[in-house]
């Protein structure tokens, strides 16, 4: 339970917390885009540090990063692997089949392996130090223009908070479920795989009933506290743009120039 | 002067399908200012009347008055405006991501603008007593304190009425004090009309005056010291039964002369204290 | 059978930046066949003590004696059902956890886990829904159909189906009407008393406490802090204030009719004790009223 990405947001008062939501999110975005600028030692070896900085400015232990990788491992190393089987060129190595190890692969692979990690390292410095809530109040600021061709903005914004909300709640009855039918004699996780998908049933079906009661409960006192849409309500929550937000626009425009001219 | 609620041949069915009415033929009048409590065994239609009052669901047959305001398609939102609501579960109508994000909800439902919502959010969490939880999240409190939060959302939107249904039932003894303290205060200073329909004892002995209701027809209503009286015949009606009103009876099976009206804890201590010196 | 709790520590989410302290130093005895009442405000750690009864969380430090099991830290979580079926939990709002198509088929759920035929545990299920007053037509109903407080007896008697020793209750009653409340704590009683089931009963009435209680467990900040008879923990009024746990309603009015000038040696703690304390009080012997 403890493993779910959204809720691992770790409180602290650095830099990069402070910075406005929309900032990090914007950036992050950002720099997976620029990150295919690189194709060189160079290039990566800026980027590596740049990241390296960026981590050291949110003061959160490296070991949350690599966490962030871990779940993710196979799917890298797999990419990794075709990248360097696959990739003709210099040297070769080793050859075996339409298999070959080649100088250029190994090149790529590492490459290949690098962005991953430093793509991965990015986007868990803006879950690791933004409020899953903040995160949410960007999203709608960057899908406000979409409101010109009648994407109900409000609505999937207001969604997106009330399901943020509800994420601790429903964790909490899920557990409180599992318990209760682990007393009456469940083992979830044990026997074969159709035992396994058996001994959800009791899970899921009770937690579909109390979700629909509490969605039905919701919508009543939404609708007792005057709410009738997105049309004609104003907004409690802003966000403001401070110094430091400057700042970074700036660092990555130096770092787009700097990847330009040492590709 | 027009009454708060005025409630006429009310009749309510939730399916064709239904055994019963849920509400059959009820009519009552509760007047500006006035703290009234509903008491019933559950499912006695107590929910659905209060429900039917907000415009929650549809009006079939009978007329509601609020505050002069017939209800109707049309003036829905108009009747709304006047009421709020406190329902039993905390967790279930806690909308914002954080306290002073629900207690802004109903304000950004009626488009107040920023400046003014601040305001009335900081104003309404000093009366429930929350500022410092301002921006807490809802896991981190106790449902004691989301229903003060609850509260606040409906005094930062200003309306005459408050309907609590079941409002403490869920909490533990605490929170339950701690949130009738808040209601009664609240109650003193902005002369709210209260209709709380409640199994909780204290809370019925706020109210200036009680109605009972069972199978969807309003059975009886009365002060709380004429509804007390009924003693043990309470349960039947959905309510505690007063620990005095339990001894007085006990005493009087055994024989101990005692009157016949609703005594609280000082009373019937002097009572007995009396009948002790006349030995 | 006891269950006995030897330095028993329980930490939250241990080694994480978000660790928290759900048990410190435990160490007490619930002997089988007693009717055991622990109360606490909440976050207390009753619930996390609860867990710990029937093994659904295991101690990070000490252990935990049920019946002949051990638990402790290193305790494998296979094998754990035997204990699952001795002691029986009813959770806070227990109809959470019906699912099943029909009342029936959801008490049966329990037994069949652990063993028990289809045809027996139908026949259980039938017993069980008798004896915590399902009326016979809402059996083949599906439970989502029926009423808050008849759901609640549902998962009670699918919890009674499986025929444990403990039952152990997290605030049974909380929700429910006054009649309903009442109910329910007569129901547990009746078990007690009649079918001699060991009952560990979490609640914040004290009234409960006094009525039905024979051992009383007081917990804060996740340690117990007092263990004692009913008489002994209520005796001392003024201490059940200061930690704000309320006192039962008899023993308050006591106390009132105390200071009007009535003596009571003990402080009664029941309404029958008040009424058999006081009627010598106020009656001449033969019975006659003051007239």
């Amino acid at each position: 339970m403890n493993k779910l990405l959204i809720g691992r947001y770790i409180p602290g008062n650095s830099f990069v917390h402070r910075l406005d939501p929309r900032t990090k999110l914007l950036a992050s975005f950002y720099y997976i885009g620029i990150i295919f600028l690189a194709d060189n030692w160079q290039t990566y070896l800026v980027l590596l540090l740049f990241t390296l900085a960026a981590i050291a400015m949110s003061k959160i232990k490296l070991g949350f990063f690599w966490k962030g990788v871990r779940p993710l491992i196979w799917l890298i190393l797999f990419t990794v692997l075709l990248q360097v089987f696959f990739t003709q060129g210099g040297h070769v190595y080793w050859h075996w089949g339409i298999f070959t190890l080649s100088q250029y692969g190994l090149i790529n692979g590492t490459y290949i392996f690098v962005r991953f990690v430093l793509i991965i390292f990015m986007s868990t410095l803006l879950t690791l130090t933004t409020p899953p809530l903040a995160l949410a109040d960007a999203v709608e600021y960057i899908l406000y223009p979409l409101k010109y061709v009648h994407f109900p903005v409000y609505e999937v914004a207001l969604m997106l908070s009330i399901a943020l909300r509800f994420v601790p709640t429903l964790m909490d009855e899920t557990e409180k479920i599992m318990n209760a039918q682990r007393a009456r004699g469940v083992d979830f996780g044990e026997g074969s795989l159709m035992q396994r998908i058996k001994s959800l049933v009791p899970l899921l079906i009770p937690l579909f009933v109390s979700s629909f009661n509490r969605a039905d409960d919701l919508a009543t006192a939404m609708e007792a506290r005057g709410y009738r849409g997105g049309e004609g309500r104003s907004k409690f929550r802003i966000l403001k743009w401070h110094a430091a937000d400057r700042w970074v626009g700036l660092s990555f425009i130096v770092l787009t120039i700097i990847l330009i001219v040492l590709r | 002067m027009t009454k708060a609620i005025e409630v006429q041949n009310l009749s309510f069915r939730y399916s064709e399908e239904a055994k019963r009415n849920a509400i059959q033929d009820m009519s009552f009048t509760i007047e500006n200012d006035e703290w009234v409590a509903i008491i019933g065994h559950n499912g006695s239609g107590k929910s659905t009347l209060a429900k039917s009052i907000d415009g929650l669901l549809p009006l079939e047959k009978g007329t509601i008055i609020v505050n002069g305001i017939e209800l109707s398609e049309a003036n829905l939102w108009q009747v709304r405006d006047q009421i709020g609501m406190v329902f039993q579960n905390p967790d279930n109508q806690f909308v914002g991501a954080t306290v002073e994000d629900d207690v802004a909800f109903g304000l950004e439902n009626r488009g107040v603008p920023r400046a003014e919502m601040v305001q009335r959010v900081q104003d309404a969490l000093q009366r429930v007593n929350m500022t410092a939880f301002a921006t807490r999240e809802p896991a981190h409190l106790s449902g004691g304190q989301k229903q003060r939060v609850a509260l606040a959302g409906i005094i930062a939107v200003r309306p005459q009425i408050l309907i609590l249904d079941e409002a403490t039932s869920m909490l533990d003894p605490k929170g339950r004090q701690d949130v009738l303290a808040t209601i009664r205060q609240l109650k003193a200073e902005t002369h709210m009309t209260v209709l709380s329909i409640t199994h909780d004892i204290d809370e019925a002995a706020s109210a200036d005056r009680i109605l009972v209701i069972d199978d969807g027809q309003l059975k009886q209503q009365g002060t709380p010291a004429e509804i007390f009286r009924y003693g043990s015949r309470l349960i039947k009606m959905g309510l505690d039964v007063p620990y005095t009103a339990k001894v007085a009876e006990d005493l009087s099976t055994a024989g101990v002369a005692l009157p016949s009206q609703f005594l609280d804890e000082s009373e019937l201590a002097q009572t007995l204290w009396t009948l002790h010196s006349q030995m | 059978m006891d269950i006995t709790f030897t330095n028993v520590d329980y930490t939250y989410q241990a080694n994480t930046p978000f660790q928290g302290v759900g048990l410190r130093d435990i160490n007490l005895t619930i002997h089988g066949g007693s009717y055991t009442a622990i109360i606490g405000h909440t976050g207390s750690g009753k619930s996390t003590l609860l867990q710990h009864l029937n093994a659904l969380l295991k101690p990070t430090a000490g252990t935990v004696q049920i019946g002949d099991r051990t638990i402790t830290p290193a305790t494998n979580n296979k094998n754990l059902k035997p204990i699952r079926q001795k002691v029986g939990m009813v959770f806070q709002f227990p109809e959470s956890q019906l699912f099943e198509e029909t009342v029936l088929k959801d008490i049966a759920f329990g037994p069949q886990n652990f063993g028990m035929s289809a045809d027996k545990a139908h026949q259980r299920a039938e017993e069980m829904a008798e004896l915590v007053g399902l009326p016979k037509e809402t059996w083949e109903q599906s439970p989502f159909d029926l009423s808050g407080g008849q759901m609640r007896r549902v998962a009670i008697a699918g919890v009674l189906a499986m025929q444990p020793e403990y039952l152990v209750l997290d605030e049974p009653s909380a929700g429910l009407d006054p009649l309903g409340r009442q109910e329910m704590m007569d129901l547990f009683n009746k078990l007690h008393r009649e079918n001699g089931l060991t009952i560990v009963l979490v609640t914040h009435q004290m009234d409960d406490v006094a009525n039905y209680a024979d051992q009383v467990v007081v917990m804060e900040h996740g340690q117990v802090i007092r263990t004692g008879t009913p008489r002994e923990i209520f005796a001392n009024e003024q201490w059940l204030v200061d930690k704000q746990l309320g006192v039962p309603k008899t023993t308050h009015f006591a106390e009132v009719l105390k200071q009007q000038g009535f003596q009571f040696e003990p402080l009664p703690l029941t309404e029958d004790e008040l009424v058999t304390a006081l009627l010598p009080q106020l009656l001449r012997q033969g019975g006659a009223a003051n007239e």
